[in-house]
């Protein structure tokens, strides 16, 4: 069952030159966790306000937990959670009276929906009379998302939540929303983050407004369509500008430590050819391997892809 | 119910941890209303006066120190011309030169008048006015007691006509002191700054946070919302009120002389009113800041038009329509008739209907505007 729907939704700003959204469709099943990846500016909080009722679509459909987001906005609001990407608590008010805020607003209390927050809230709990402006960034974090899931929701929809948290926290952060998946919450997740794509379930690449495609990551990691190959020297830079003035290869972008380097079809031993245009050029210290395609990877493909089409 | 008193505990707690504000709202008042009474004083006491006494005649003397005497006038300097005199003038020294003619005392016995100079520096049109005018007064003063000393002498010859004497009393405020203006004045002033910036800048300080996002996925109901923001401030401005009655009536000794309960209803009407300006200030506004100078825009033209300072019906005709276009005017208007003349409802009824209509419309406006989504 679809718990999330869009359906040619478009959304534009000034009048309908910038094109926030443009004819997006996807699909969240329910119990899913779902990615929405794309870089800053590609449309994803413009998609998640519109789901959560705030920004009324130009066009197109969308329902969330089987309710229109134009007809039928007040249950939406009643049984969606969200966090938006930038802090919107209350930062003058304590972390217990931030809670106790929204479960009254949302007309629950902490204790009838304590087991789902348990486990996140114990871990802010020691702070419970500090304001909330005065927490970490981690915990500002725990304490929003304790915010969007007081009213245990059906639908949480997290807009770029790990945006500007440390490494550790991403972490934590991700074991959490696996531990609420498991209590059967439907989570839409967004984040410009390419290596959290293989943490979701399926995900949507996302570019301009634009989905590029649909699918589960290791799919989308499968369907690289050729082989792809790592490489560095010693002067990786010049390394970069070699491969590219030479006609063999196809695509060739820093990565990392490595350069990351696709070649046109006609080449069939990849790994030798590579080799050869480095030592001809007089590189040192030269590594060539044949790797699997990220996620990233995918992601920069479609979108030259995309930008060959127009 | 339940959401709303928890929206309002939750506004109190906001007003009541940030402390400067909280200081500010009940440090303002109060100094405001100490001090602005004090200061602002139309009353103009001590006016420098420059004189050239052509003449040096017992009669020029005499009326030399009766200006003296007269207790507003400030005599700066005695020049022997008109072209020194008019240095003090422009240096800002003087403020009124008066030049005494020669031959003054033989014109004003033998022809019976004689003209006088007076010249005043109208860079400070006020105080050149009622300088002016002070020793106009002072001078017709001199002139009825010449012209006693004239009569005497011609005692016989003179055909005195029927003189019309002027008595004047001035009515609620028999010493015509300033501070009975604008005690009741600023007391209004207070209510507005309180109702229309607080209101203004709490509500886009949500937006500007972005706390509203959060709000807004709520199933809070806007009326809820609303309310949550503007009862605290109306609270907070009835204690100011309150508060601001208190000093009136300790410090300057103003007592309303009219019934409380009348100035009450009309303070929690222009409340809402001035709520409902700021609650419309902040859908429009996204930032503080614009907030901030919109209020302070409104601010400007509510103290300056609304008679506050100056009488509204010296105003020309536009400026008397637009005047009544503004809450405040009728607000000082209705403070003042019964703080200091006691008016009953009957009196101010006219101002209770459009403060109703105001408290209507802006608040109306407001919340037709105020959105959940965009």
């Amino acid at each position: 069952m679809e718990t999330v729907t869009l359906q040619n939704i478009v959304k534009t700003y000034n009048n309908g030159s910038v094109k926030a959204v443009d004819d997006v469709s996807f699909t969240v099943k329910e119990g899913e966790l779902f990615g929405l990846i794309g870089p800053d500016g590609a449309g994803k909080t413009s998609i998640f306000r519109i789901l959560t009722t705030v920004l009324l679509a130009d066009k197109g459909q969308a329902s969330v937990a089987g309710f229109d987001v134009v007809k039928d906005y007040k249950e939406i609001r009643a049984s969606v959670g969200y966090m938006p990407g930038k802090f919107s608590l209350y930062q003058d008010l304590t972390v217990l009276e931030n809670l106790n805020f929204f479960a009254t607003v949302f007309g629950t209390t902490i204790e009838e929906n304590y087991e789902l927050i348990k486990d996140i809230y114990d871990q802010i709990k020691p702070f419970n009379n500090r304001r909330a402006g005065k927490l970490s960034g981690g915990m500002k974090q725990k304490l929003a998302l304790c915010c969007a899931l007081i009213h245990k929701p059906k639908v949480l929809l997290l807009d770029e939540p790990t945006t500007g948290v440390d490494v550790v926290s991403r972490k934590e952060f991700w074991e959490m929303l696996k531990t609420l998946k498991r209590q059967g919450i439907t989570i839409l997740v967004s984040t410009p983050y390419m290596d959290e794509a293989t943490l979701c379930e399926r995900i949507a690449l996302i570019q301009d407004g634009k989905i590029m495609t649909v699918d589960a990551p290791e799919n989308i990691m499968k369907a690289y369509p050729t082989k792809l190959y790592a490489a560095r020297s010693r002067e990786i830079y010049r390394l970069l500008l070699d491969y590219r003035s030479d006609e063999a290869i196809e695509s060739s972008y820093a990565f990392g430590e490595y350069l990351h380097i696709t070649l046109h079809n006609k080449v069939h031993d990849g790994l030798s050819k590579l080799n050869e245009i480095a030592e001809k050029k007089g590189h040192v210290e030269i590594q060539v391997k044949e790797i699997k395609a990220t996620i990233e990877d995918s992601f920069i493909r479609l979108m030259g892809e995309k930008e060959a089409k127009v | 119910m339940k959401v709303l008193r928890f929206i309002l505990q939750k506004e109190f707690r906001q007003i009541f941890r940030d402390k400067s504000i909280l200081v500010m709202m009940f440090a303002m008042p109060m100094i405001q209303l100490v001090v602005l009474p004090l200061a602002m004083d139309f009353d103009i006491k001590s006016i420098n006066l420059s004189i050239v006494d052509n003449d040096h005649s017992s009669y020029s003397q005499k009326l030399v120190s009766k200006i003296s005497s007269s207790g507003y006038f400030n005599i700066i300097s005695v020049d022997p011309n008109y072209q020194q005199a008019i240095k003090h003038i422009e240096k800002e020294e003087a403020d009124v030169v008066m030049e005494i003619p020669p031959n003054f005392e033989r014109n004003l016995v033998r022809a019976g008048k004689q003209q006088l100079s007076v010249y005043a520096d109208a860079i400070n049109g006020t105080k050149a006015g009622i300088g002016s005018g002070y020793l106009n007064m002072v001078i017709a003063d001199f002139n009825n007691e010449v012209d006693f000393n004239i009569q005497k002498i011609n005692a016989n010859n003179t055909n005195q006509g029927g003189a019309i004497e002027i008595r004047q009393r001035s009515w609620f405020n028999p010493l015509e002191e300033y501070k009975f203006n604008i005690v009741p004045a600023v007391l209004v002033l207070l209510l507005t700054l309180i109702g229309g910036f607080m209101t203004t800048l709490n509500i886009v300080r949500e937006k500007e946070i972005g706390t509203i996002e959060q709000i807004n996925v709520t199933p809070i109901k806007k009326w809820q919302f609303i309310s949550g923001k503007l009862i605290p401030f109306w609270i907070i401005g009835m204690i100011i009120f309150t508060v601001g009655l208190g000093v009136c009536s300790f410090v300057y000794d103003i007592y309303p002389k009219g019934s409380l309960w009348l100035l009450y209803a009309f303070a929690f009407i222009y409340l809402i009113a001035v709520l409902g300006l700021g609650l419309l200030i902040s859908t429009y506004s996204d930032n503080q800041v614009q907030a901030m100078f919109v209020a302070f825009f409104f601010m400007m033209i509510f103290m300056l038009m609304s008679g506050f300072f100056t009488a509204t019906d010296s105003m020309p005709h536009w400026a008397r329509v637009f005047s009544n276009l503004t809450p405040v005017t009728h607000f000082v208007k209705v403070v003042r008739m019964i703080i200091l003349k006691s008016s009953g409802f009957s009196d101010v009824k006219m101002e209770f209907l459009y403060l109703i209509g105001f408290a209507g419309l802006l608040n109306g406006w407001a919340i037709w505007n105020y959105k959940k989504t965009s």
